[in-house]
């Protein structure tokens, strides 16, 4: 008890002195603080006075490439070149903040085939060129068959970008792998390292090469394609840029896609636009990711093709009837 | 090879006989330029054929998408696996101390150096944008496996190289008087490559010293390159490819395919220029015991390398393993095995497949089953991914080698043979000076 008293007024009295020594600081502070205000505020007043002068202070607000809405006087906005270099310099960047992450509920794929159609047009591919393939599966002989929509499963330990020589394959800190057709030599060693075999190869002249000739190159879009270079499933970053959903999400009309950010814990379902917890939904549905036993860390999930209120047809190869 | 060597050699009688021997075929002869149009003509189609490849894209290949390695791929594991023959025969054998090989280590880095050089190409014919291949250098990740193929691949040529010219400079030296049946600009090379050589017995330490420095070098790079080479597919993910004895997998084979391919040179250098004095029933018997044991070696890394994963059938693996015993690739298989591993073994354990001309009839069948032996290592595995191959057309879902692809891969090969050719034919192929050395002991032994 005397201990605790002694020690008591021990701190008063401390308090005491630190209270003088705190007021002559403040007013040491104070004096200090009036003075660089003055210089301070007379440096600001001329430069506004000059910055009036030289034009009319109209401000407008603009939304920052972080969703941030800033205003900026309207003399001082001046337009940004997207040039091939722009392009190039956001698309390896990445989107700042975001691990983006795709879920695909099997129970509702009727393989409408829309997300593919949609990615191809997108991405000025033929119709046997796939970014994203809906597969027939079936586990064992007696289990039911079923749909699989396949994109790239955009591994946070890609085999793909390991083996490639040149850095034209590479990951970004949002997550998503894409390619660089301006990099790429064509060895094809990133094939050979996919087990989800997710690339593809332009093997002759792209479908649109005359009608995309000399406009600069989105590595988000993965446009203008370029003969002798690997294209591949983009999660369609250049729409992620603008906030939208990837083209496959938006185009499915079975609600198959949910599509966010692994740091909000949220997905977005394409079809119906409802926004779910990413954990919970996992969670609930049993979610899983495609061979994770080779390490790969896919981050795409898929979700069990249970209680399917539809009957499975199989249809007859689309592509091979056409070609 | 002895560390100190006795130059009375030059003073030897004998010398002129084995250099004149020796010398006799160097030159352009009739025979020679008929050959070379032969060969000229024929790479002119093959360079057409990658006109069209380049113009077109690797669309007019019989690749695609599921099997995008095919034959250009086999052929350049081939070549990186033929090239290795100059460091077991020059450097294994002869460190070891082997006096046989003398003869023959010429003839095995010429085709180390041939098959390295061209190696190169093959994999540049195989590449969608092989304008782009200066990025290798210019962007090179240290992670992949390309790079350090590229890198060891390169140092493999440079030493093979040096391991070709260094010993050849005393030859020169010794031939620049004697080939005045050959073009001027010939000799003037000689004079040239021979460097002032003048027999110095200190010039030999100098030169003995460096060559062995050459031979111990290239040991661990002759190991590195098919080694990572091997690993292009070992590190992937593909059952067939995913196989942790694929290093030493590769380069026994690769003994195999170099030796094959040592012994036919030797059967065309014996007979076409009448060297059997040099290359004799004995450098031929040693060859064929020499292919035995590699092949046997060769033979105990297969097993390993198809018993085990057959034995469990896991199920992709099971899929792969199916295909080439009982499947679609079962008939290249099984005569890849016997006809290229398991007949020559038996059939060259008794001496009469071991003289010259069974042992060419043998190595022949041997360097072809080495050849399918590569493209069975990397078509067949492609052919399953893990996921099904579907909706896409039909020419997709197998690799159907086309008539372009099939002749830019000749063309490769032509290059090898033009190389071979020209060094054959414009340089002593047999050492003179350690053929006269080792008359000179043999004489002098039988003095005393």
């Amino acid at each position: 008890m005397s201990h605790n008293s002694n020690s008591a007024g021990h701190q008063h009295s401390n308090r005491d002195e630190d209270n003088v020594n705190s007021r002559r600081a403040f007013f040491k502070n104070a004096g200090l603080f009036s003075a660089v205000t003055v210089a301070g505020g007379a440096a600001i007043y001329s430069g506004y006075k000059y910055e009036e002068s030289k034009a009319g202070h109209d401000m407008v607000k603009v939304l920052t490439s972080d969703n941030r809405i800033v205003e900026v006087p309207r003399d001082e906005i001046k337009d940004v070149k997207v040039d091939a270099d722009q392009l190039r310099k956001q698309g390896r960047e990445g989107l700042k903040g975001h691990r983006f992450v795709m879920v695909i509920d099997l129970a509702k794929c009727r393989n409408a085939r829309k997300c593919i159609t949609a990615c191809q047009g997108a991405h000025h591919l033929r119709p046997y060129e796939y970014h994203i393939n809906t597969l027939v599966m079936q586990e064992s002989e007696h289990t039911a068959p079923y749909f699989m929509p396949k994109p790239c499963q955009h591994c946070d330990n890609p085999p793909c970008v390991a083996v490639c020589p040149v850095d034209a394959t590479f990951k970004r800190q949002d997550g998503i792998v894409l390619i660089d057709n301006e990099r790429c030599i064509g060895c094809r060693f990133c094939i050979a390292a996919c087990p989800y075999s997710a690339r593809l190869f332009h093997w002759e002249e792209p479908l649109m090469a005359e009608s995309d000739k000399g406009k600069p190159y989105n590595i988000e879009l993965n446009v203008p394609q370029r003969k002798g270079t690997i294209s591949k499933c983009l999660f369609s970053s250049d729409r992620l840029r603008e906030g939208k959903l990837p083209y496959c999400v938006s185009a499915c009309p079975n609600g198959v896609y949910y599509f966010g950010d692994e740091n909000q814990d949220a997905v977005t379902n394409g079809t119906t636009k409802e926004t779910f917890r990413l954990s919970e939904l996992l969670k609930v549905n049993a979610g899983y990711q495609l061979m994770p036993e080779l390490g790969t860390k896919p981050r795409v999930y898929y979700l069990p093709p249970k209680n399917r209120l539809f009957e499975f047809k199989e249809e007859k190869n689309p592509v091979q009837e056409t070609t | 090879m002895a560390s100190e060597v006795n130059t009375d050699f030059l003073h030897n009688k004998k010398l002129d006989s084995i250099a004149a021997d020796i010398l006799r075929p160097v030159g352009i002869t009739q025979g020679f330029i008929v050959w070379m149009g032969f060969l000229g003509i024929s790479l002119m189609a093959c360079i057409y054929a990658y006109y069209i490849q380049w113009d077109k894209g690797l669309i007019v290949t019989g690749l695609r998408d599921y099997i995008s390695w095919g034959m250009y791929i086999a052929n350049f594991v081939f070549f990186v696996a033929t090239s290795l023959v100059g460091m077991l025969i020059s450097s294994v054998l002869g460190l070891i101390g082997f006096k046989w090989v003398k003869p023959i280590a010429r003839i095995a880095e010429i085709i180390a150096v041939a098959f390295a050089a061209i190696a190169g190409l093959v994999i540049v014919s195989d590449m969608g944008r092989p304008e782009r291949l200066p990025y290798v250098f210019m962007y090179g990740r240290i992670q992949s496996p390309i790079i350090w193929d590229v890198t060891v691949v390169t140092t493999y040529l440079v030493i093979s190289t040096l391991l070709y010219f260094l010993p050849m400079i005393p030859d020169l030296a010794i031939s620049k008087g004697r080939i005045g049946h050959t073009p001027k600009w010939l000799q003037k090379t000689y004079q040239i490559l021979s460097v002032n050589w003048n027999h110095t017995p200190k010039q030999y330490k100098i030169l003995l010293k460096a060559v062995r420095i050459m031979l111990i070098l290239i040991i661990p790079t002759a190991f590195a390159i098919h080694t990572v080479t091997s690993w292009l597919f070992a590190v992937t993910l593909r059952p067939g490819w995913d196989s942790s004895i694929f290093g030493p997998y590769f380069l026994t084979g690769a003994f195999v395919a170099g030796s094959a391919a040592v012994v036919i040179m030797m059967y065309f250098v014996r007979t076409n220029y009448k060297l059997d004095k040099y290359l004799t029933e004995h450098h031929f018997d040693m060859m064929g015991k020499l292919l035995v044991l590699v092949s046997i070696v060769y033979l105990y890394f297969n097993i390993n390398e198809y018993l085990v994963p057959g034995y469990k059938m896991k199920t992709a693996e099971a899929i792969h393993l199916n295909d080439l015993f009982v499947g679609e690739w079962a008939f290249m298989f099984w005569s890849v095995q016997l006809l290229g591993l398991v007949i020559p073994i038996l059939l060259l354990l008794f001496k009469f497949f071991r003289k010259p001309f069974p042992m060419f009839v043998i190595s022949i069948v041997v360097l072809i089953a080495a050849w399918f032996k590569r493209l069975i290592i990397v078509v067949p595995t492609q052919d399953h991914p893990f996921l099904p191959i579907q909706h896409v057309p039909k020419a997709w879902m197998v690799y159907q080698p086309t008539v372009v692809e099939s002749a830019i891969t000749i063309g490769t090969l032509l290059l090898v043979v033009i190389i071979i050719t020209v060094l054959v034919k414009f340089f002593p192929v047999i050492p003179i000076w350690e053929m006269a050395e080792e008359q000179n002991e043999i004489d002098s032994k039988s003095k005393e």
